[in-house]
This record gives structure tokens, C-alpha cells and sequence, in this order.
């Protein structure tokens, strides 16, 4: 029982990476029926982004001989790097997609594709080949509750996790924006007679897909402090499948899926040997996928009618 | 006059599919364009609300700006043109009272929301019942009220309608136009595309006749009523 608890809990972690990253999947692909195939290398771009800030925060606190808690410097860093990739997020629909917008799908795809190759070696041309280390913000404390260890560290990335959704679900389902939103996932073309402007609704969804990619970068930093420029391209993908899984543009299938592949990943290798865990476990998804072709919550409504 | 528009060619890709318009629109007019199926109504409609791009050469003054200078958008929270499209196109995964929230996204004006809201639910009080409703689960004739409401809440010195009667039953259909007949009063300029002629040309006060993407005839509701070629063409004889 205490080794399940245990693994619930690791379950949860790479569940929170997936399904932070899924989101912006969804989001994007919701209002403009478009893959952001740029979003995991975004995710990592983000990553990058927390430990500049980080980096440059700890130097700073330094500097000014104050000594910042530990929690308070990774809020500001969460924070911090969700605006400076928002505008990345920004960046990319606008230079990237915005001038396909009315051109075939697969064109966007491509283009999208492209500009996460240009991510990851530029991030190679600038930073070089070494590995860079997240810096730690919170030490870590091992707590243990019947028989089950758990850190400080994935209970507080689990916590954020769950938070930033809700945030999202409350933005999504309350703001205007988030009406908008909505709006424009079920017929785009329409939007603009209400007097709300394309140009605003998706830069905003790149910018809030991204941020929370790059809360997941900063989380799967704390957990992993490793980081390659190619560690985007792996994480990237399986979040696709979960947003995929979860059901084409649906926000809360993308984040469900999430930890459901968080769960299947983690517990293949209890029954099959550890190389064995993708392989299992994607051909777990690919099965159910056969089953339910539009995911969990996805419906197989017909692209809407042109004007 | 509020509303003129001269020489507007419109194509979609190769196909033609206005040669050339030219109209104008009174403030507080009811006015109507009625035409077969595929002459060219619904795309005039879009051009005005600038959906579709003009070709070169074509003039739409709306009070004295020129709506080639704006965007679908700012067509709609700038120069308060609203627009029901055809076939009502309501935002189906919102409430009756998320779409009438969301036609005023880019208002300011907190009180005069209010006004236009109760305005709304005082033509349709089914609509205030059925607030708290998915759009998409209303039946076809309150999904028009819907449509009709919302364009309201956006903007309210002219409302563009595209076939307002399509799939209602006479009854609604009639309920329909007295509502279009009390926001007309409110001080809404109003122009209609339809394919019921004989309705659209009791409603309205003028009404224009497009045939392949050219206005034929225009003139008084009651004249065209009773023009020879309109009701052989339009009105069944």
C-alpha cells in the first residue's frame, strides 16, 4: 500500500508536467483548430527562461546581502518567467502563424515544427553544449507518512500544478476573455461581429498556452535540474498525445489525460521491465485512442462552415 | 442618409458575386433587398460588415466614415453596425445570457448595457427565462431571438439581418417581425435580406430587387407589392 501511495504521488508529479504543457496544446488547437507543434520547444524555452531568473534573482539577493526565502524567490520566478514567455508565446503566433492563418493546415504545421528547431539551436548557438543546473530555491525535506516518503518538492509541484488550472478554468470560464474564448472554439468566423478582434483573442492563447508551459518548465526544473535544449522535444510530444487523449481542444480532457499518462508511466514498469514503459505504455494509448478516435472528451463535430 | 454604397464588386476567388452595387440608406429606415437564392444578398450583407473584402473602387460611407477602413471588428464597436448572420450562428456552447454578454465585450457604457439588456428581455421574455440555457438546446425560433438580441447588445445604429424568417414557423415569423419592428423604434436603422419577399416588403418601407449579383429595381415597399415583374418573379403571381 505505501509503495502504491508512493507512486500516486510520483504519478502526479509527471502528471502535473503533462498536463501543464497539454494545456496550451488545446487551448491553441480549441480556437484556431491548429497543432502548435512550436509548444514543446516553448516548454523548454521557459525552462531556460525560470533559471535565467532564478539565476539572476539569487545573484541579486546576494548582492544586496538580503537573505530572500526560498518560496518567495520561486514565486517570483514562476511569475516572472510566465510573462517573459508569454511573450515568446506572443512572438511566435504573430511572426509564425498569424500570416497562415488562411493557408492549408499542414503549412502551419511545418512552419510551427521549424521555428522549435530554431529554438532549440539557437539555445545551442547562445548557451553552447554544456548542461546547465536549475538552482535550488528550496532545499529539500523528506517527509514520511505511514511507511510513505515524500519531498517537500512534489507535494509543492503537484500544488502548483493544480492551482494554475484552476486559475485557468476560472479565467476561461468567468473573464470576458475567457468567453471570447470559448466563443471562438465553437465558431470562429463569427467573432469579429461581436466586436472582439481575432488579433487580440490569439495572442492572448498563445501567450497563456505558453506560460503555463513554462510553469511546467520551471517545475520539472525544480524536480530535475538538469537542462538540454532538446528536452522539450520528448516532453513536447507525450503532452500532445495527452491533449490528443484528453479530446481535441478540450481544457479539462488535455489536463485529465495528463495525469493519466503521468499514472500509466508510472506504473508499466511495476508490472514490465523499465525499458519496456513507453513502449507499453503508448500502445496502452494508441488502444484506447482506437476505441474513442476524438479522446476523452473531444467532439467529432465537423470544421465549421465557411463563410 | 446614413449608409451609401456605390460600385461594390465583391468576388469569392474567381467567382463573381456582385457587379457593382449601388444604394443608399436613410437614418431610421426599414429597408429590405430581396432577391433569389444566390443573387447576391447574403454577400452584400458581409461586404457592409466587412467579413468579406471589396473589390478596389468600391465606396461604403457609414455617417461619413469609410468602412473600408475597418476591420470586421471595429465595423461592429466603432460605427455600432451589427450584424445576424444567416442561418443565426449562435455561439452554442454559451448560455442565452453569455452570448448577449459577450455582444457587449467591447463596451464601455455600464448603464447603457443595462438599458439595451432590458430592452432585449423586454421584446423577448422567453429569452429571460431561458438565460441560464445552452444556446444550442433552444429551439430554432428563441435561438433567432438570441441572434436578433445579441446583435443588438453589440451595436445599435444599424442592424444588418439575414434572413430573419428562415425556419420559423408563420406564427414566430410574425412575432419576429413585430420585435425587428419595436428595435426599428428604438431608433435602429434596419436592413434585411430575405427570400420572403411578400413578408419583407410589408415590413419594410423601400425595398431593392438583386438579380446575378445586380440591383434591378428599387422603389417603395408597396410599389414593388405591386409591380407586375416582382410578383410574377418574387410572389408567386
Amino acid at each position: 500500500m505505501a509503495f502504491f501511495l508512493q507512486n500516486v504521488i510520483n504519478a502526479l508529479q509527471w502528471g502535473s508536467f503533462y498536463a501543464l504543457i497539454a494545456l496550451g496544446y488545446s487551448m491553441v488547437y480549441s480556437i484556431l483548430m491548429l497543432f502548435n507543434f512550436t509548444h514543446g520547444d516553448i516548454f523548454m524555452t521557459g525552462a531556460y527562461i525560470g533559471l535565467g531568473v532564478a539565476t539572476a534573482l539569487l545573484a541579486l539577493s546576494g548582492v544586496m546581502g538580503v537573505v530572500v526565502p526560498g518560496w518567495l524567490l520561486l514565486i517570483f520566478t514562476i511569475v516572472l518567467a510566465m510573462m517573459l514567455t508569454s511573450l515568446l508565446g506572443v512572438l511566435v503566433e504573430r511572426v509564425g502563424y498569424r500570416p497562415l492563418r488562411d493557408a492549408p493546415r499542414a503549412s502551419a504545421a511545418i512552419t510551427g515544427l521549424m521555428i522549435g528547431i530554431i529554438l532549440e539551436y539557437s539555445n545551442l548557438a547562445i548557451l553552447g553544449t554544456r548542461r546547465l543546473n536549475f538552482p535550488t530555491l528550496i532545499e529539500t525535506t523528506t517527509y514520511t507518512v505511514g511507511g510513505v516518503f515524500f519531498t517537500n518538492k512534489k507535494i509543492l509541484i503537484v500544488g502548483i500544478a493544480l492551482l494554475l488550472m484552476l486559475a485557468l478554468h476560472l479565467f476561461i470560464q468567468k473573464s470576458r476573455w475567457g468567453m471570447a474564448m470559448r466563443a471562438m472554439s465553437f465558431d470562429y468566423q463569427i467573432v469579429p461581429l461581436m466586436g472582439v478582434s481575432l488579433n487580440v483573442i490569439a495572442p492572448l492563447t498563445f501567450a497563456i498556452g505558453s506560460s503555463l508551459a513554462a510553469a511546467g518548465g520551471i517545475l520539472y526544473g525544480m524536480a530535475y535540474p538538469v537542462l538540454d535544449p532538446f528536452m522539450g522535444i520528448v516532453l513536447g510530444w507525450k503532452s500532445f498525445v495527452a491533449a490528443i487523449l484528453g479530446g481535441r481542444g478540450s481544457i479539462l480532457g488535455a489536463a485529465l489525460a495528463g495525469f493519466l499518462l503521468g499514472f500509466i508511466e508510472i506504473f508499466t514498469p511495476m508490472i514490465f521491465p523499465s525499458t519496456f514503459r513507453d513502449l507499453i505504455a503508448y500502445s496502452i494509448i494508441l488502444l484506447i485512442l482506437t476505441f474513442r478516435p476524438y479522446g476523452f472528451f473531444g467532439q467529432a463535430h465537423s470544421t465549421q462552415l465557411r463563410l | 442618409m446614413q449608409l451609401r454604397v456605390e460600385n461594390l464588386h465583391v468576388s469569392y476567388d474567381r467567382i463573381k458575386a456582385l457587379y457593382g452595387l449601388d444604394f443608399v440608406i436613410d437614418k431610421g429606415e426599414i429597408v429590405c433587398i430581396i432577391g433569389a437564392n444566390g443573387a447576391g444578398k447574403s454577400t452584400t450583407l458581409r461586404a457592409i460588415s466587412r467579413m468579406i473584402p471589396a473589390e478596389k473602387g468600391a465606396r461604403m460611407l457609414f455617417e461619413g466614415n469609410d468602412l473600408l477602413d475597418y476591420s470586421a471588428d471595429k465595423v461592429v464597436r466603432k460605427l455600432g453596425i451589427s450584424h445576424v448572420p444567416e442561418g443565426r450562428r449562435l455561439f452554442g456552447n454559451l448560455t442565452v445570457m453569455e452570448n448577449l454578454q459577450l455582444a457587449t465585450y467591447a463596451r464601455k457604457d455600464h448603464t447603457a448595457i443595462k438599458q439595451d439588456m432590458d430592452l432585449v428581455f423586454s421584446i423577448f421574455p422567453r429569452l429571460k427565462e431561458r438565460r441560464t440555457q445552452l444556446s444550442a438546446t433552444l429551439s430554432g425560433g428563441e435561438q433567432q431571438m438570441v441572434a436578433v438580441g445579441r446583435a443588438y447588445m453589440t451595436g445599435r445604429k444599424m442592424m444588418l439581418l439575414d434572413e430573419p424568417s428562415m425556419g420559423l414557423a408563420p406564427l414566430m415569423m410574425l412575432g419576429m417581425f413585430d420585435a425587428l419592428k419595436e428595435i426599428n423604434r428604438a431608433g435602429t436603422t434596419i436592413l434585411l435580406v430575405e427570400q420572403n419577399a411578400r413578408l419583407a416588403l410589408k415590413f419594410a418601407q423601400r425595398g431593392y430587387v438583386i438579380e446575378n449579383g445586380r440591383i434591378v429595381l428599387e422603389g417603395k415597399s408597396g410599389d414593388l407589392l405591386h409591380d407586375p415583374e416582382v410578383r410574377k418573379a418574387y410572389l408567386g403571381g
